[in-house]
């Protein structure tokens, strides 16, 4: 544990602004993120997150151009870039949502192979161009496509000290909340019925380019300080680990800013500590750290995998225990049914109780060996509840346990009659439903079908229905 | 060589010729190996695009970085040295990209989020990994991870032989396999339930596609790149669905379109030291992508365009034609509208243009296409006399529409006045036989005749 924390103690400012940063970036790739998934969209990010190459490689162009032409003078180049950068990025980011759903019209081409077809196209033009042109342009492509989250603090704007990233990224995010806030109901009603929401006058096709247009903006404001990866990663995953959560947008949307931010803080502390731990385990004694951008989409993914396990509602673990303990209750049920049905073939008469306790000790043996272990559990867990007595080999119901067993066996021959009564079933085909019906209706049902069978005294195999 | 033809220019054809000729092994190689790849790309991509899992090459490459990172680490921790080899770096690739292949179908299975969701999830996470170990691993003192990258943006140019051996090797063995199965894997595209019915495997044809998708994918890594792979199952398969509705010849030709922008690439990049040939290759596909978006035979935009055209010409001419008749039919009265007769009487344009509502362009349009084709001719100024073929056509246009009208006011309780707007768009699309059809059980009178309308003409023509 000491060894595992040992690099922390080196924590420093710039480790806190890289969380920070990560963070932000995180938190404002989230809210468009979460529209884009409920909406289906998904990839579309990824798309917009390759072919906005396009749009930053035309802004070098067009910067690199105006220098030459003289319109700008070098010194203000780098901000004219960045302006220039934003907007390719948004214009190249709806171009290609566009052509994706011309495509799809006009060309009949299905969804995810016309989103294919564009974002692969553009993706390798702007390739093309950066290599064809690498001369005039500096474009370091493993920038743009990792970020350099770790040199990102290095730049601060005047003497306060504040990353640019953070003020970046930060105005970003302000500009996502405001938009999401503002344009909530419009948001929420477009992405889960654009047919109600066309017919309420809420322009989708508006809607759905401003989406396009406001992911690419956030994608290529965080691609300089975090990279394309980190902003993959954090486009769909916190939003997708939020909605495995929660079934209410607006928690939705606070949950996936939270996932975010917890993944960046995640993924910078992991990136610190795990590599050395692991290069340590299998050999390889050199490394110090990781990507910070990658550690914390790896924590996002990790974050999710946990959501998708252990989930309070769609949990995997959740499910499992559900139907397990449905599972329980349906063996304990047979059990107590069992019982009863022995007590009734096998009356109590006085006189000769030994006899009829030995068929029944007998029979009991026979069922309890011959079925699962659900019984068994079942079983023992029903004496612990008090509804049995006896040994696990010669069990008894005990007055609760009979009561529950009288309702189970009643709800039984009340589905054997009902079906007896509407439907031309063989003889042998009542029992089958009423063994998988008994365990799941309810005492209204019970007082409905009795009602409709004008209060029965035996169900069609002749035997009495418990009242 | 026919090419030289083509490329007039001597210093073009210099730098092509270097390539196309092959004078040097290592090119010779690339370009048969590559393009090996590219045909195998484009089958497999065929039955990928039918069952809409086309983007799943994309999770499966991204998934495969943590894979090579792993399994150049684990390598050169047991034999170092060794990371650099391509069968090692496949291998975790394959591995790695398995894993998420399966996270992808976990996800959708078990939880409530779907398809494309999914495979972003997974994406992002594997993507994410395997920055994090490639930074580890430029991080080890063996760790230069130069030949790493290569798989990242792809490098076709700088592979040697005996990896492009590995890669056609295999990019054969798919070709090969996919042809063998091909009748039960068209089987599975089309209708999954109808295979299992007929006895087939289907899950085990699921996961043999599934495999071949894999692999393709994986080999293509080090001459596309692992953000561009994909295209060569996506690209050339959709470029073909246009040309075709058989699968037969959509996967043939999927496979060609994959094979040339293979081998364009190849050529192309090697031409040119600057393109970088995993986008070259990307945009020959896209440009036989587009190609074949405008001029596909089956579903192209220009033939459907002219199909489009051609129809609306078709319903203008019967309209023009039926509109002259209803002109002339008062004057003959309706018993005597024989071809010949038709032909006697003068039309004039101004009265006829009126008849339907058609702008002006359009009319004039119509009465120049029926003058051309023999259907009308010019007798005076803004007089037209219809041909003996113009009166024939035009009495056919005019039976159509009144036997679908008759049928309409016999068989239905539409409004008589409302008749005429049915039969307008009928009228054009009734073949010989329904006609024959509709005669029988109209009764049979004037079989070769046309009968009167049914309405007074101009009441609801107008």
């Amino acid at each position: 544990m000491n060894s595992l924390l040992t690099p922390l103690q080196t924590w420093t400012l710039l480790d806190t602004w890289i969380v920070v940063i990560g963070a932000l970036a995180a938190m404002a790739c989230a809210l468009p993120g979460c529209f884009l998934l409920l909406r289906k969209q998904s990839l579309m990010g990824d798309a917009i997150s390759h072919t906005s190459l396009l749009g930053v490689v035309g802004a070098f162009f067009v910067s690199h151009w105006l220098v030459e032409a003289k319109v700008i003078s070098p010194t203000t180049e780098l901000s004219v870039r960045h302006v220039a950068m934003c907007v390719g990025a948004i214009v190249v980011g709806v171009l290609s949502a566009w052509l994706t759903e011309s495509l799809q019209k006009l060309g009949n081409v299905e969804s995810s192979a016309a989103l294919g077809v564009v974002f692969t196209s553009l993706f390798a033009l702007g390739l093309l161009l950066i290599r064809a042109f690498a001369d005039n342009v500096h474009i370091d492509l493993d920038c743009v496509l990792y970020g350099e989250i770790v040199t990102a603090p290095m730049e601060t704007v005047g003497k306060s000290g504040v990353p640019r990233a953070v003020i970046v990224n930060g105005f970003v995010l302000l500009i996502n909340l405001l938009l999401t806030i503002l344009l909530f109901k419009e948001l929420r009603l477009s992405a889960f019925d654009p047919a109600l929401a066309t017919t309420l006058g809420i322009p989708a096709q508006t809607m759905h380019y401003g989406l396009m247009g406001l992911t690419a903006m956030t994608l290529v404001a965080a691609f300089e300080s975090v990279g394309s990866i980190l902003v993959i990663a954090m486009l769909i995953i916190p939003p997708a680990t939020a909605y495995l959560l929660t079934d209410r947008l607006p928690r939705m949307i606070g949950l996936s800013l939270l996932i975010g931010a917890i993944s960046a803080a995640l993924g910078h502390v992991s990136a610190l500590t795990l590599p050395p731990l692991i290069s340590r385990s299998i050999g390889i004694a050199d490394v110090q750290d990781a990507s910070s951008a990658g550690m914390m989409a790896a924590a996002a993914g990790f974050l999710f995998v946990l959501a998708m396990l252990l989930g309070p509602r769609y949990g995997l673990a959740v499910r499992v225990w559900h139907r397990l303990l449905l599972k329980l209750r349906i063996a304990s049920e047979d059990v107590l049914g069992q019982l009863y049905r022995m007590e009734e073939t096998a009356p109590r008469v006085i006189a000769d109780a030994d006899s009829s306790d030995v068929r029944q000790r007998t029979s009991w043996h026979r069922y309890i060996t011959t079925h699962s272990w659900k019984s068994r559990i079942a079983t023992w867990l029903l004496m612990r509840r008090g509804w049995l007595t006896g040994s696990h080999s010669d069990a008894r119901l005990t007055d609760i346990g009979r009561e529950a067993a009288r309702t189970l066996v009643r709800s039984h021959r009340l589905w054997e009659s009902f079906l007896a009564k509407h439907f031309l079933l063989g003889e042998g085909r009542f029992h089958e439903s009423a063994e998988q019906v008994e365990h799941f209706l309810d005492p209204e049902l019970l007082a409905e079908l009795d009602h409709d069978l004008d209060r029965p005294g035996v169900d069609p195999h002749g035997r009495a229905i418990p009242k | 060589m026919s090419a030289s033809a083509l490329l007039a220019d001597d210093s073009l054809w210099e730098l092509f010729s270097r390539a196309i000729s092959l004078r040097d092994y290592n090119t010779r190689v690339v370009l048969a190996g590559t393009t090996m790849l590219g045909i195998s790309g484009g089958l497999v991509g065929a039955f990928l695009i039918l069952r809409k899992r086309a983007l799943a090459a994309d999770v499966v490459s991204h998934a495969a970085l943590p894979g090579i990172a792993l399994a150049f680490l684990l390598a050169e921790r047991f034999s170092p040295g060794s990371g650099r080899s391509t069968g090692v770096l496949l291998l975790g690739a394959f591995v790695t990209g398995l894993l998420g292949m399966a996270m992808t179908l976990a996800i959708r299975s078990w939880t409530r989020i779907k398809d494309d969701a999914a495979l972003a999830v997974v994406l992002g996470l594997f993507f994410g990994v395997g920055t994090a170990l490639f930074t580890v691993v430029q991080k080890t003192k063996t760790g230069n991870v130069a030949g790493l990258r290569d798989f990242v943006f792809g490098k076709t140019a700088s592979l040697v032989a005996a990896d492009v051996w590995l890669i056609g090797g295999i990019s054969v063995a798919v070709i090969v396999l996919c042809g063998g199965v091909f009748k039960e894997l068209s089987l599975l595209c089309f209708d999954e339930e109808f295979a299992a019915a007929r006895g087939y495997r289907t899950t085990m044809l699921d996961g043999l596609l599934t495999l071949m998708a894999v692999t393709v994918t994986l080999i293509g890594l080090q001459s596309v790149g692992l953000l561009l792979v994909v295209a060569l199952l996506l690209i050339p398969p959709t470029a073909a669905r246009f040309w075709t509705n058989d699968l037969k010849i959509m996967s043939i030709l999927a496979a060609v379109i994959g094979g040339v922008s293979c081998a364009g690439g190849v050529v192309l990049s090697s031409s040119f030291p600057r393109l970088a040939a995993g986008a070259v290759i990307v945009l020959t596909g896209s440009v036989l992508f587009l190609v074949s978006l405008v001029f596909g035979k089956e579903r192209g935009l220009f033939p459907r365009w002219r199909s489009q055209r051609q129809f609306e010409q078709r319903i203008g001419r019967s309209d023009l034609l039926r509109a002259c008749y209803e002109l002339l039919e008062p004057i003959l009265g309706s018993d005597e509208t024989t071809p010949e007769s038709l032909t006697i009487y003068e039309i004039d344009a101004l009265v006829l243009s009126v008849t339907r509502q058609w702008p002006r362009g359009r009319f004039h349009g119509l009465i120049a296409t029926a003058v051309r084709d023999g259907l009308l001719v010019l007798s005076s100024k803004d007089g037209y006399h219809l041909t003996l073929r113009g009166a024939e056509e035009a009495r056919d246009a005019v039976r159509r529409h009144r036997l679908w009208e008759i049928y309409l006011l016999t068989q239905t309780d539409l409004d008589p006045r409302l008749v005429d707007r049915g039969a307008d768009g009928i009228e054009h699309v009734l073949d010989p036989d329904q006609l024959a059809e509709l005669e029988r059980r109209l009764g049979g009178e004037s079989p070769h005749g046309v009968p009167p309308s049914p309405h007074p003409i101009g009441a609801s023509g107008t």
